[in-house]
């Protein structure tokens, strides 16, 4: 099976290429199943190979395909590299894949571009399968850099919309940011190492000494890759205006898959970060700002999907703190149940804005509870899963994270904790403002309420059984549970953990659970009494608000902080170079050229009279003049 | 004998040829010109190239200037119609021409006369030579001149039709 | 008995000079497109008789058989312009070579 792995990247491929050449002539039936299709397929090759690692095939295997780029001293074969981390992220991708695909069929059925979203779908799966398949970081930057490409296509999917397509804009803009980091990091990486394939650089860095500079320079850039990609402090802000796209683009993309890259990436390279302890707090600082900086952010919002936005971002911060405390497993542990159930909320998400006839707003939704059971049904899992509910996926993969970062500094912890508390509160303050008390829309959206067709539902209710059950592979030891993901990941975390390795006692996990939970309730209460019993609504727009929930409803004006510090002297340099170095001095000397030519020609064309005779005369002379010269 | 026959032929060749250029009616010209195209076919003869001496007859003679003289009486061209250059203008060209005689003659001064390769041989002109020469070393631009021949008819035929469509 | 033992070459190359200076004279002379064009054919005379005549005084027979593909293309020439000057004639009524100044860009 694993021979087979080259079938994984390419059946999206293919998907893309008939679609994207022939979607046109294609019916939409055809195209939907085409594009699920490839991607059903390549998680059917992903499962097999999955199945076969879990029985204890060869860890790790690299299947060259063919020599890519040979030059000089440098080559570089197009390799995969088959171990348990990519398999993993193989299952997610194209299985959550998958099931978005399924989604789309029935979210995008009306919509004219319906083969161009499905092209592009199938493009954004095969970039993301090389991302996480290559055995070299220059194959993960082309699937980096594809991934962003397709991130931006599907943002600005409605090209009409200005509004749209600065978003996708933007979003391209503050990845190649982050690019330019990474591609300097694997710059930095080829020059130290001599190579930039996964297993040289890994088997050379093992001997280097920890701390070493050049090591922390070279995660250092690696990171601010990963801070464009997964939007992270201060190159967040992309992603909440990436909602722009359809919803199961935010749910594939923007939740799921992509904005994990930069997990993945810090995942694999483990061994590197480990060897750096600075770059590790850098990280684990940034990732737990992020996540306390979005949660707050979060608690303001009323467009449902600006709330799910700055959740992913506060969730994508949790993942790193994760990275720099040193539980790689778990941040891939979180990275999977994130998926299920971010991926859960959006679906669930776009079949609300479904139902309502394309309205976001959560202050016009309220008591949808009986009109759309599933979706409700659903989503309530959902809510439960990312708020860590004893039981559910979220509480095992977050129990973990904390529990490391506790292990690691308290501070950490309690700030770790305290973002837990306020996702709760506004995950549980969304659920309640859509899905109970009464209807506060318009009449004619509540007649049009119903539940979306069963090509939407099937997708939420598998992904709620997944962010029911998910977390089970990864019971904590304390509770009796044996944790497979770990044993499972072991091999490629090896070098780092036996390094890091420290537990805590069984008495301080128990503690910290049951803080974790009755902070968790407290948080419910809360959500519940304030929007279920007092019926309170978030302030209309135009409202005056109090100056620190103005702030925050307004995002900290970072966006406004970045337009006014970089955009608007960016701008005025732009202009004074256009002004005076393009229209004076270029544009002069161009200008002066063409004058020059002119005014010459002008003197010179009166030479060419046309006169047959004067031209012979004119060239006898010359004969002459050219004999003269010649012969004497 | 020979000496003046070469200085008689030259003088004819010379003026026929002036009077081609300086005589009004271009009928007379092409009259001129035949006769001057006599006069270099007998410095021909006189330089042993008789064969080469009757083909000139034939093709030129007896080939293009007929043509000439066919287009000539076609464009109904027999009268003086050529309208008169000022004088400076044809004071220019005879002094350019002049200068272009001086400069070609003043080269003649300082020519070598380069010894010949082979021994005396009267009988090079004769067809048998040019045969063998013509169809052995240069038999390859032989052929290629009759393609140049096809094209130029082939050209002639489309230029000279009336309505190309 | 021949030209070549009594004469010298350089008479020869007088001879060719003079006729092809005439040949330009007449074109600078001349307006008429038709007698430019038999100045031309002297030109092309002259040149011709410089190679029959260094071929007899080197025995070389090669130069009078590029005499004969000068009279292949010359004959080609004509043929070629002469077709030229009748479609000039047709659109212009002459063959004055001024009035084809107009074909001045």
């Amino acid at each position: 099976m694993i021979k087979l792995i080259w079938l994984v990247p390419l059946l999206p491929l293919i998907g893309f290429l008939i679609i994207g050449l022939f979607g046109k002539k294609l019916s939409k039936s055809l195209v939907g199943i085409i594009g699920s299709g490839v991607v059903l397929g390549a998680f059917g090759v992903s499962l097999g190979i999955f199945l076969q690692l879990a029985e204890g095939a060869e860890q790790s295997t690299t299947i060259d395909l063919f020599n890519w780029i040979s030059a000089g001293k440098l080559s570089i074969p197009f390799s995969f590299l088959v171990d348990p981390l990519s398999s993993l992220f193989l299952l997610i991708i194209t299985g959550i894949g998958f099931l978005i695909h399924l989604y789309s069929t029935g979210y995008m059925h009306d919509d004219e571009g319906f083969s161009r979203f499905f092209a592009y779908l199938n493009l954004f799966i095969f970039f993301m399968l090389l991302l996480v398949l290559g055995s070299n970081y220059l194959i993960m930057f082309v699937g980096w850099e594809g991934v962003g490409l397709c991130s931006y296509l599907l943002i600005g999917f409605w090209f009409k919309n200005t509004a749209y397509n600065n978003a996708a804009k933007k979003a391209f803009i503050m990845n190649r940011i982050g690019d330019l980091g990474f591609l300097l990091g694997i710059v930095l990486i080829y020059v130290t190492f001599g190579s930039i394939s996964y297993h040289d650089v890994f088997e050379q860095a093992k001997s280097l000494a920890t701390g070493t500079p050049v090591l922390t320079a070279i995660t250092l850039l690696l990171f601010v890759g990963a801070m464009g990609k997964s939007a992270q402090l201060p190159l967040y802000t992309w992603l909440p205006d990436a909602m722009a796209g359809p919803t199961p683009v935010s749910a594939l993309i923007h939740a799921a898959t992509m904005v994990t890259a930069g997990i993945y990436m810090i995942a694999r390279s483990n061994i590197l970060y480990t060897l750096s302890p600075d770059t590790m707090a850098v990280v684990a600082v940034i990732g737990v700002c992020t996540a306390l900086f979005a949660a707050t952010i979060g608690l303001a919002q009323n467009d449902i999907k600006k709330v799910l936005a700055y959740s992913t971002v506060s969730q994508l911060g949790y993942m790193f703190l994760a990275l720099g405390v040193g539980a790689y497993t778990g941040a891939v542990f979180h990275v999977m149940t994130h998926a299920f159930f971010k991926a859960l909320l959006f679906l669930g998400a776009g079949s609300v804005i479904h139902a309502m006839s394309g309205e976001q707003d959560i202050r016009k939704m309220g008591g949808l509870k009986k009109y759309i059971p599933i979706t409700h049904f659903t989503f309530l899992i959902g809510t439960l899963a990312i708020s860590g509910f004893p039981g559910f996926s979220g509480f095992f993969s977050k129990d973990e994270i904390l529990a490391h970062a506790y292990e690691h500094n308290k501070v950490l912890w309690l700030v770790g904790v305290l973002t837990a508390g306020m996702t709760t509160f506004y995950m549980f303050r969304l659920y309640f403002l859509t899905f109970k008390n009464t209807f506060r829309g318009t009449h004619e959206q509540e007649h049009h309420l119903h539940e979306s067709p069963k090509s939407m539902t099937i997708p939420l209710v598998v992904l709620a059984i997944l962010s029911l059950v998910g977390g089970l592979v990864g019971i904590p030891e304390v509770l009796g549970g044996h944790h497979f993901l770990e044993e499972f990941l072991a091999p490629v975390f090896d070098d780092s953990h036996f390094r890091l390795v420290h537990h805590l006692s069984h008495e301080t996990e128990y503690i910290l659970m049951g803080v974790a939970i009755s902070v968790m309730a407290l948080a419910i209460y809360f959500a519940y009494k304030t929007y279920v019993t007092d019926k309170k609504l978030p302030a209309a727009e135009g409202d005056e608000l109090q100056p620190v929930h103005k702030l925050v409803y307004r995002k900290y004006m970072i966006d406004e902080l970045y337009e006014a510090v970089i955009t608007k002297p960016l701008n005025f340099i732009g202009e004074g170079l256009h002004k005076v170095v393009d229209n004076q001095i270029v544009d002069g000397l161009v200008n002066s050229c063409g004058y020059v030519v002119n005014g010459v020609s002008g003197v010179i064309r009166k030479a060419q009279t046309g006169n047959i005779g004067f031209y012979v005369f004119v060239m006898v002379i010359s004969i002459v003049l050219i004999l003269f010269t010649q012969l004497f | 004998m020979i000496t003046y026959l070469f200085y008689f032929l030259s003088f004819l060749a010379i003026m026929f040829a002036l009077m081609v250029v300086l005589s009004k009616n271009p009928i007379h010209s092409v009259l001129y010109l035949v006769l001057t195209f006599f006069a270099i076919a007998g410095h021909y003869v006189l330089l042993n190239a008789q064969f080469l001496a009757a083909v000139h007859i034939i093709v030129y003679a007896g080939a293009i200037m007929v043509l000439f003289l066919f287009v000539i009486m076609l464009l109904n061209l027999n009268k003086e119609t050529e309208p008169h250059k000022s004088i400076w203008l044809k004071a220019s060209a005879a002094v350019a021409s002049g200068l272009l005689l001086l400069v070609l003659v003043g080269s003649l001064r300082n020519a070598e006369l380069i010894t010949a390769a082979n021994p005396y041989n009267p009988s090079i002109g004769l067809i048998e030579n040019l045969g063998q020469t013509l169809f052995h070393e240069f038999l390859l631009p032989f052929e290629v001149a009759s393609i140049l021949l096809l094209g130029a008819m082939v050209g002639a035929v489309m230029l000279g039709k009336k309505n190309i469509k | 008995m021949s030209a070549i033992q009594t004469i010298p070459i350089n008479w020869y190359l007088l001879l060719s000079v003079v006729l092809f200076t005439i040949g330009v004279l007449g074109v600078l002379f001349r307006r008429n497109a038709i007698i430019i064009f038999m100045s031309v054919e002297l030109m092309l005379n002259a040149v011709n008789l410089l190679l029959v005549a260094f071929s007899s005084y080197l025995s070389d027979s090669k130069g009078q058989v590029f005499v004969f593909f000068i009279m292949a293309v010359a004959a080609a020439e004509v043929a070629v312009g002469l077709a030229i000057l009748m479609s000039v004639y047709r659109n212009s009524k002459s063959t004055d070579i001024n009035d084809l100044s107009r074909l001045k860009g």
